[in-house]
């Protein structure tokens, strides 16, 4: 087998076990748990008061933009994570050259800024 | 990989992922002792001595208690969401070097893996928000989701500062990189980013907005009772132990400490632990000590603050390293 996916083997293992042990955990109250359910009993829980309407409503769409954001953000990050890892061969020369995209996105982030899409009111 | 090799490999994990409940359980009784003794009370001390057996008396009750899902609920989502928080947790530490050889696995892309895997977490929250049908659920899965991505970007730009100076993203090889100086010596400013991101990606105090007692009943498990809630609270503390454990790895030096290296076994472990556990302490101690911000002050720390600051850290780290070597 090719050597570079030995190592991620394990992890899956794990990942598997680790959903096994969490369905176990659920499955054995089964047993002895009791289940009685009753119409009030389901009602969600809104502090003694008789809920009203349905929860899934209207969200603020700022929640959605900071979505937005991170998406852009974080595909910066992922070009910085292979830079960095072979800055010391690439020496003066990589530091500038990415020290100039940095700075590219920071005027974007500037603009952001300067616009209000980073209030949350 | 042989058929002998595999099975270590399962004897580890098995080993590693039995330890975890119990050590989360030990987690919790930790957290209500010291914060008993910050209220000046003595926590839980009645299920046996010192109530060290407090978090087995807790496993029983919520195995016992009844599984409650509302009228409403999308039944099927509401059962996966914490299955959903709890694996991807409980997973990310067959990545971490508990010592020295101490590791489950070690992929090359190790700081990569590590993110990715973590960050699947935020969907057992907002999947769990949505399928209540409350509305104290769905606004704090929806506030957690935003702030669980909104820290994770300062948080990965702090790791790049770690990648640059160990130029590697394989956590044994982080560790080892920092045999001489410890980066959060090298790089303060990247811990602080780190730590501050770490504290608001696992929804803890003082950013413990998405379950605001005051403000939300219990957040996104205001619904879940018995196994389901025991599954979050479960995936809740290891993300705080993976978080304890990967200030230790990333800037504390891992397993490393005097005499660590030659000895290596149950030294580098115990160097590890020791380390780990003072990490635990720091969040449960900023639980008792600190207020609990706004909303709108979280976002923008997050956004005005910590973003320009992990780029700063970026720009030294990336200076020092192209221009010494």
């Amino acid at each position: 087998m090719n050597e570079a996916v030995v190592g991620y083997i394990p992890i899956l293992l794990f990942f598997g076990l680790a959903a096994a042990l969490g369905v176990t955990m659920l499955v054995l109250g089964i047993i002895v748990r009791p289940s009685s359910p009753n119409p009030v009993k389901k009602i969600p829980y809104e502090c003694g008061n008789v809920p009203t309407g349905d929860a899934r409503g209207q969200v603020r769409s700022r929640y959605y933009l900071f979505a937005m954001l991170l998406v852009l953000f974080d595909v910066e990050v992922i070009f910085l994570f292979p830079w960095a890892v072979n800055l010391r061969s690439l020496g003066l020369f990589g530091f500038i050259e990415m020290a100039i995209f940095l700075g590219i996105l920071l005027l974007g982030y500037v603009y952001l800024w300067r616009n209000g899409g980073l209030e949350w009111d | 990989m042989t058929p002998a090799d595999l099975l270590f490999v399962l004897l580890k994990i098995l080993v590693v992922l039995l330890l975890i409940p119990v050590t989360v359980g030990f987690c919790t009784l930790a957290e209500r002792k010291i914060l008993g003794r910050i209220q000046l009370r003595f926590g839980p001390n009645r299920a046996g001595p010192f109530g060290l057996l407090q978090w087995m008396a807790d496993a029983v009750k919520l195995i016992t208690k009844e599984y409650l899902i509302p009228g409403e609920a999308d039944k099927a989502l509401f059962v996966i969401a914490p299955l959903l928080t709890m694996v991807p947790a409980v997973t990310v530490f067959a990545l971490i070097p508990f010592g020295k050889g101490m590791e489950i696995t070690d992929v090359n892309v190790g700081i990569l893996m590590l993110v990715a895997i973590s960050s699947l977490g935020t969907y057992g929250i907002i999947f769990g928000g949505w399928a209540s049908n409350s509305k104290y659920s769905l606004l704090g899965g929806l506030r957690s989701a935003a702030q669980m991505i909104s820290y994770e970007l300062s948080m990965g730009l702090a790791l790049v500062g770690v990648v640059m100076m160990a130029g590697t993203m394989s956590l044994v090889e982080i560790v080892e990189s920092q045999k001489g100086l410890w980066f959060i010596v090298a790089q303060p400013l990247g811990f602080i980013v780190f730590f501050i991101s770490g504290v608001a990606e696992t929804n803890r105090l003082p950013f413990d907005m998405p379950e605001a007692e005051g403000d939300l009943g219990a957040g996104y498990h205001t619904e879940y009772s018995a196994m389901g809630f025991g599954l979050f609270q479960l995936g809740e503390y290891s993300a705080i132990l993976t978080m304890a454990a990967l200030m230790t790895t990333l800037f504390c030096g891992g397993w490393g400490g005097p005499a660590a290296a030659a000895l290596g076994g149950a030294v580098s472990l115990g160097y590890f632990v020791l380390k780990t556990s003072f990490f635990v302490f720091v969040f449960i101690w900023m639980r008792g000590t600190l207020p609990r911000v706004r909303y709108d002050q979280l976002m923008a720390l997050g956004w005005k603050v910590l973003l320009p600051l992990s780029l700063l850290n970026i720009l030294w780290v990336a200076g020092y390293v192209a221009l010494r070597g």
